[in-house]
């Protein structure tokens, strides 16, 4: 009968297919034989290594690591203890040790995980002692980041506890190992980790190790990070955060003729070495709950502010490059910018030249508003539609590397804003906009954004004449080639003609009696700069300076943001102006200047809008 | 009762036997291995699993002794009131029963936890067997259909309801039965069509597969158009139905799994399906069994020194996943003896249903083949990541004493059956 041959072909089908899928797992792709972290026959120890150190430019330790001891628990092994006792000898409370126990059993009762971080060198002696009291404990010593100088916890970041998500995604680390978690130990994790050594132990039934196991022919030792080199110059960067005390802002300097990151501050800053211990838990709640302060923020980086002033530097370069300006345009300024027939429709100007002819180089050093809308307007239409003039200047200040990430080796960063055609057209749809829609971006109001670090690369790209190096904060890495797009120029859309007029207008900043920075001119040293003056709607304007120095052959170009700062030459300026001196003179000649700036507080004023703030909300 | 006195032994098939004795052998060395301790206890304890499955199998003992003291008419004359017996029991364990991880699907009698749904096989066999064996019964006819269908869904649906739903596909396993005693074969294509059709609709969702078919359909209409103008014109109505069925259990797929499936169930199939591959939360039981039975490697590590069996890696692995220590412990080779012991031991079984006189003989035999077949495949293919988590035992290895108990009395009725087919009935 037909219909007896169904059952068994399938029966033998299904057979065979077993069989095949068996070989297939089990002789193909046998893979599984080396020893796994879930094989309780086959203990695992590691063997960490060091974290590689961190150096500045000048060679100055700034990252070490000191030994700590974590007491490690393995579940399935804890038998029955004086609960009382082992509490007070870890000094934690009963309540603690239940929660830290169901933690570890419940992310594996046979792997060990860590019961109680980072115990002091003391504790240890003391514990060391009675350990053999408490099986399933035991001690496992680790290093942890020591810092020698406290200074720039924003720049190396700190290294935390790897989370059970992490753990998912990357099956090299393990539950209580350390990752960098910020700043250049999270960018250059990889380098800074290396790779610890493993040794498997072969156990018997009872639990007994009865020695390595397979001859340890898959043990490894452990081998050390490898230590950085950071472009930062330990000095500046302490001295611009002493600089910065009492007021909030960051500063970017960065060394034009090659990408590299002088310094990179932020303030409020806090001491990098709460970050490391048993109260680290706790200081990091507490630094990531202080919303007034905002410690852990990198303004530098993810601050994002109107330039303000030092941004007619690129309306300038645009206008010259789309030759809709010479050096000998002039224009009569009578206190302002009339865009339109409507009685708003006036930008006020603060340059003081009343009607008196203005070319480009008094345009800058007096920051006359009225020239740079108009180079502004001039250079969009220039173009038949408004649409093409937008996107032709947009890429003209895209080139400066403002407007998206920089791509570098930071862990943060912002893209900042520059408006293009189509940015416009979403808010004015059927293309009903002209240029005197965002006359305010001539002067660095209007749409634009950008951070202290963009703004300090736009800096050194003018002091370079028209290029830039990606920004970065790795100098060195032992043994290692630094990579290309640090060391491959990168050129904006301007002639390099262009730029020599601009910077005598950023050096008459300085050196004319009329200059806006007149008053923080260093004698003996050439700069350039600009001040600005950001609106913003919580308070005081922000204070904002770029500058470069010496003006031919630069070695520093700077960016300084201080919040609510009230005008350029009141805060950002002398810093800016003294930070330059540190690094090329080191020291200044203005030590009442310093003085002012060392102990000048903003404190009051964040104050009054936090109140105001707080009435708003209630 | 009529009790035979004559010897009980006479007649019964001593090979089926020593498949028996060998598979429960086999079964009982794995549980050892998979549950063993670090503290030594003598074999025969109850403080350990594989000392309870000991005294379990000693108790299976008297158990067949009884099987094979009735007489085989015993078994077809009260195929019924058993039938109705095991229906009493599994609706019992809604008032009496005892929930065990979820389902409701054991009576406790102090201390003795027995599963109902494993003896329930047995009967609805039984009942299968008496109502294909009765004279005039026509599989062609609808209410026969009907007939045999209730039989099955009746138990199927109140193991569903324990929940165990792993439990009730088993009953799927009669449409070979039926097909062999004369079900039109058009069930069996819709069947696997249906299979066919959920699996391609899980695998590529819903929208491509209706575009798909419709396709299909319309390619379907055009050759039939070119070829066989007659038979279209007979039969479009036919072939548009089958077209709107399908389409309509495509859709009713795409709606049982997003809507009555629950998260842990759509999780199983599409890890399966290779749509997800969270080894360490959802498809952590067949990532470790897989990776377990890997490891084994040609030969196996040896008894007892399977790393991942004695670190209790596998979820599990005394009951549902046994056949992991199989392949750790004994690797390529043991596995594929095991593999094909049981294709032996369910191939000589249907051998033997063939050889029978009595059509209820041969019913009976054919519906526990394909019993421990459907077991079998289900089991392993999960265990070896083919099919998904279906948490079913597999026949005399798992642990548990109502597993053993329930495959031991299936095979027996029929060792009994089969003995007596000399005899006139």
């Amino acid at each position: 009968m037909k219909r007896t041959g169904l059952l068994f072909f399938i029966i033998i089908s299904v057979g065979i297919i077993f069989i095949i899928r068996l070989f297939y797992l089990q002789v193909v792709n046998n893979t599984y034989n080396k020893p796994t972290i879930n094989n309780s026959a086959v203990k695992i120890m590691y063997d960490y290594p060091e974290r590689g150190y961190v150096y500045d430019r000048n060679g100055v330790l700034l990252v070490s690591n000191q030994l700590s001891y974590d007491i490690m628990v393995i579940p399935r092994e804890v038998q029955p203890l004086d609960t009382i006792e082992f509490c007070s000898l870890l000094n934690i409370n009963k309540e603690d040790f239940i929660k830290k126990f169901e933690k570890a059993k419940h992310y594996s009762t046979r792997i060990p995980s860590t019961f109680l971080a980072q115990l002091s060198k003391n504790d240890y002696a003391y514990l060391q002692e009675k350990m053999h009291k408490f099986k399933g404990f035991y001690i496992q010593k680790r290093l942890l980041r020591k810092y020698p100088i406290n200074s720039a916890p924003n720049v190396l970041g700190y290294i935390s506890e790897v989370n059970e998500d992490l753990i998912k995604k990357n099956p090299i680390y393990q539950l209580g190992e350390l990752i960098g978690t910020a700043g250049v130990e999270k960018t250059y994790e990889d380098i800074l980790r290396g790779t610890k050594g493993v040794k498997y132990i072969q156990r018997d039934r009872f639990n007994k190790e009865i020695g390595t196991y397979k001859n340890g022919i898959y043990d490894t030792l452990p081998i050390p990070g490898k230590d950085l080199t950071l472009t930062i110059d330990s000095k500046l960067q302490q001295y611009g955060e002493s600089l910065m005390i009492n007021k909030r802002g960051g500063i970017v300097a960065i060394e034009p003729s090659t990408g590299e990151i002088l310094a990179m501050i932020s303030t409020p800053t806090y001491n990098p070495n709460l970050m490391v211990g048993r109260e680290r838990s706790k200081n990091f709640t507490n630094l990531y709950l202080d919303t007034i302060h905002r410690p852990l923020l990198d303004r530098g980086l993810q601050g994002e502010y109107p330039p303000g002033s030092p941004f007619k530097v690129i309306t300038a370069l645009a206008a010259l490059q789309e030759n809709v300006i010479n050096t000998t345009t002039t224009i009569k300024c009578f206190g302002g910018y009339r865009y339109g027939s409507g009685k708003g429709a006036f930008m006020e100007c603060h340059c003081g030249t009343h009607g008196n002819p203005v070319e480009l180089n008094k345009a800058i050093y007096r920051s006359c508003n009225s020239y740079f809308s108009n180079a502004y307007r001039k250079s969009i239409e220039k173009y038949q539609t408004a649409v093409e003039g937008m996107d032709v200047w947009s890429n003209h200040v895209k080139s400066f590397g403002l407007g998206n990430y920089l791509n570098n080796d930071l862990s943060v960063g912002k893209k900042g804003l520059v408006p293009d055609a189509k940015f416009y057209n979403k808010w004015y749809p059927d293309s009903r906009w002209t240029a005197t829609y965002s006359i305010s971006n001539a002067i660095g109001q209007g749409e634009i954004l950008t951070t202290p670090m963009q703004l300090a690369n736009m800096t050194a790209t003018v002091a370079n004449r028209g290029f830039y190096y990606t920004p970065h904060i790795v100098k060195d890495i032992f043994g290692k080639q630094l990579d290309e797009k640090y060391t491959t120029p990168k050129y904006t859309s301007i002639d390099e003609r262009h730029f020599e007029p601009v910077i005598e207008g950023l050096f008459d900043v300085f050196e004319n009696p009329h200059g806006t920075a007149h008053w923080s001119k260093v004698k003996g040293i050439e700069i350039c700069g600009k001040t600005g003056t950001s609106e913003n709607p919580h308070g005081q304007d922000h204070s904002i300076f770029i500058a470069f120095a010496p003006k031919d052959n630069p070695k520093i170009a700077i960016a300084v943001f201080v919040e609510n700062g009230y005008w350029g030459s009141r805060w950002a300026g002398p810093i800016a102006t003294l930070m330059i001196e540190k690094y090329l003179n080191g020291e200044t000649l203005r030590p009442w200047e310093e003085q002012r700036m060392l102990n000048g507080s903003l404190e009051d004023e964040y104050n009054k809008q936090l109140i105001e703030t707080i009435k708003i909300e209630n | 009762m009529r009790i035979r006195k004559v010897n009980i032994f006479h007649g019964i098939d001593w090979i089926l036997v020593l498949f028996y004795i060998i598979l429960i052998f086999i079964g009982w060395i794995n549980i050892y291995s998979a549950t063993i301790t670090e503290e030594q206890i003598g074999l025969v304890n109850f403080s350990t699993e594989y000392g309870k499955q000991l005294i379990w199998i000693g108790f299976s003992f008297p158990i067949i002794l009884l099987i094979l003291m009735f007489e085989a008419k015993f078994y077809e004359k009260f195929a019924s009131i058993i039938y109705l017996i095991s229906l009493v029991s599994l609706v019992g364990l809604f008032i009496l029963g005892k929930n065990i991880n979820g389902a409701t699907s054991w009576y406790d009698l102090g201390g003795l936890s027995i599963q109902p749904s494993e003896f329930a096989k047995a009967a609805a066999s039984l009942a299968i067997a008496k109502l294909v064996s009765e004279k005039q019964f026509n599989l062609k006819k609808w209410n026969t259909q009907i007939q045999a269908f209730l039989i099955l869904v009746f138990p199927a649906i109140l193991i569903t309801l324990q929940p165990d739903p792993g439990s009730a596909l088993v009953y799927s396993a009669f449409i070979f039965v039926l097909y062999r005693e004369g079900l039109p074969v058009y069930y069996v294509t819709i069947g696997f069509l249906a299979i066919f059709l959920f699996i391609i609709t899980l695998y590529f969702g819903y929208l491509y597969v209706l575009i798909g078919s419709l396709l299909l359909f319309l390619v379907i209409l055009l050759l039939f158009n070119f070829y066989r103008k007659k038979a279209l014109k007979k039969g479009w109505l036919k072939i548009l139905g089958i077209y709107l069925i399908s389409v309509i259990f495509i859709i009713s797929v795409d709606v049982v799994f997003n809507k009555v499936f629950e998260q842990r169930h759509r999780d199983r199939f599409d890890i399966l399906l290779g749509k997800t591959t969270d080894i360490k939360s959802i498809g952590y039981n067949t990532n470790q069994s897989v990776t377990t039975i890997a490891s084994g490697g040609l030969s196996g590590k040896g008894f007892l020194d399977g790393e991942r069996t004695q670190g209790n890696f596998v979820p599990e692995q005394q009951t549902d996943y046994i056949f992991t220590t199989v392949g750790e412990e004994w690797g390529f080779i043991g596995s594929t003896l095991v593999v094909l012991i049981f294709i032996s031991f369910i191939l000589r079984i249907i051998y033997i249903a063939e050889r029978q006189k009595s059509k209820f003989s041969r019913v009976y035999g054919y519906s526990i083949a394909a019993i421990f077949f459907t077991h079998f495949t289900i089991n392993i293919g999960m265990v070896l990541g083919l099919l998904p988590t279906i948490g079913i035992p597999l026949p005399f290895f798992s642990y548990g004493g109502s597993a053993l108990w329930g495959f031991t009395v299936l095979l027996f009725i029929f060792i009994r059956l089969d003995a007596n087919r000399s005899y006139e009935w």
